[in-house]
């Protein structure tokens, strides 16, 4: 079981842009399927940076941004293992593409 | 680490320290008051309160989505979750207590509880159980509605009957009002929750400013962060003005996320009130489904006893959301109420204010010592 701090996003680097809803992202190291219907504008492109939340890119942000973050978060230890713990168990990845939402 | 010495370098946190020292005003007591549990999260981590000056005084908000959830709403979430069907949560729901268990208990006495990290994780259990119901748990701000509603509108378009919602999302601005209009207190200012105005942008915060003469300051989780946004307000005290400033433009705009807004809009309404923990009934402060995602709201699929449950007495949460009393002058703090046999919610989440002086308080006086021997 775990905690998770719910304000804080996670910093994830695209590596593949699967379509206008999904993009594979590295977290830590890992490769997640995130959803990405609230960022970019359709215009995501590997290499950038989302900063997500529950299983979605809530916003593009800097490389800066994106390590900053992560350095806050590698300091918080259990709450970003809790969290990588808890990407990595998630389901999105596997979830079946659906018609055009939204 | 480029980036962390850029972030967290100690002498810069002193030189901020300094120039908020120049500039508070001695004449009186500041109550700044942070809105969001990250936020709290890093004041106790990095004992941000050690590097400002006496008169200035941190208090923890309602900012803090499991904390702020009321018995009532967890003993409907339990009473849904023994209705034979899949009952889904954030992992940090399944501690909390409500009048006599926790989903936790529920789950050990048979319920089928499953905890998820995103509301699609839900969608996709619905998927594949087509022949049991499967309820996700909704909360949070406007932070996380978003992705409810996401998930609200992939299971419309796919046609996935057997999934509903109970949703118990918040906005930002009630509560504060609220905290604002409320007897006994006296905030000075704020300290605005980041992830949350990335959503609905820097902008919601005027009404605060507008109304209530009170500055907001939105900011980002860093330490460093924060010890700038409390340097913004404080200037503002110096120069005696009152506004909403943006300290973290690298994540949040003006207007905020306009697909966001727009799919909260299209699946959620402000429901004419809802309860909070310790801060009592609020009106237009909660979401619920809309009549077009009817559908999908658990509130009409499954029998919910609503009741509502007076607190524990022992439990003064109410008093510490609203920046009353600090976590350590609740009676039971680190008593009877430990993140491991939690009395209140705002001992359970890691961004509880009570958790995280209990797992941080102690390190606040290290980071003093730092701080003096970096001068
Ligand atoms: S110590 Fe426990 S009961 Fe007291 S305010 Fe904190 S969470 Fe609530």
């Amino acid at each position: 079981m775990y905690d998770r701090a719910m304000c804080l996003g996670i910093p994830g680097q695209i590596t593949d842009v699967l379509d206008e809803h999904y993009a594979i992202v590295d977290v830590g190291g890992a490769k997640r399927k995130i959803n990405t219907d609230l960022a970019g504008n359709g215009t995501l492109k590997s290499g950038e940076w989302l900063l997500i939340h529950v299983g979605f890119a809530l916003a593009v942000i800097d490389e800066a941004e994106a390590k900053a973050t992560l350095a806050l978060l590698e300091e918080m230890e259990d709450v970003y293992t809790q969290e990588l713990q808890a990407l990595a168990e998630s389901q999105v990845h596997q979830a079946s593409d659906a018609e055009d939402t939204p | 680490m480029k980036y962390v010495d850029e972030y967290r370098e100690q002498t810069k946190a002193a030189a901020l320290s300094e120039k908020i020292r120049e500039i508070t005003p001695l004449d009186s007591h500041y109550k700044i008051m942070e809105i969001c549990g990250g936020h709290t999260h890093t004041i106790y981590k990095y004992g941000i309160e050690s590097y400002l000056p006496d008169n200035i005084h941190l208090v923890h908000g309602p900012g803090c989505p499991v904390c702020v959830i009321p018995l009532g709403r967890v003993d409907d979430a339990i009473a849904i979750s023994l209705q034979d069907v899949i009952f889904t949560c954030f992992g940090d729901m399944i501690r909390v207590p409500g009048n006599k268990r926790s989903l936790g208990d529920a789950k050990a006495q048979g319920a089928d509880v499953r905890i998820v990290y995103s509301p699609l994780d839900a969608l996709h259990i619905a998927e594949q159980n087509p022949s049991r119901q499967v309820v996700f748990l909704a909360i949070g701000f406007e932070t996380t509605a978003p992705a409810t509603a996401i998930a609200l509108k992939r299971a419309k378009a796919m046609r996935i009957s057997n999934f509903s919602v109970f949703c118990n999302h918040v906005t930002i601005i009630p509560p504060l009002v609220a905290i604002l209009d409320s007897e006994n207190v006296e905030i000075d200012a704020f300290i605005g929750p980041g992830h949350v105005a990335a959503v609905t942008g820097s902008r919601i915060f005027a009404q605060i400013t507008e109304t209530y003469a009170t500055p907001v300051v939105v900011s980002g989780f860093e330490p460093l962060d924060v010890l700038q946004s409390v340097y913004m307000l404080v200037k503002q005290f110096h120069e005696g003005v009152r506004k909403v400033e943006n300290q973290y433009s690298r994540v949040v705009s003006y207007g905020g996320n306009p697909v966001a807004l727009r799919v909260m809009e299209e699946t959620m309404e402000v429901r004419p009130y809802f309860e909070w923990r310790g801060l009592g009934t609020i009106s237009n402060s909660g979401l619920k489904i809309n009549s077009e995602y009817a559908d999908f709201d658990a509130e009409n699929r499954f029998s919910i006893p609503g009741t509502e449950v007076k607190e524990p007495r022992a439990c003064q949460c109410g008093q510490v959301l609203q920046g009353k009393i600090k976590p350590y002058e609740c009676k039971v703090f680190g008593k009877a109420c430990t993140p491991e046999k939690p009395i209140g919610t705002c001992m359970v989440s890691a961004e509880g204010a009570c958790a995280a002086y209990y797992n941080y308080g102690r390190f606040m006086e290290i980071n003093a010592k730092l701080v003096k021997s970096t001068k």
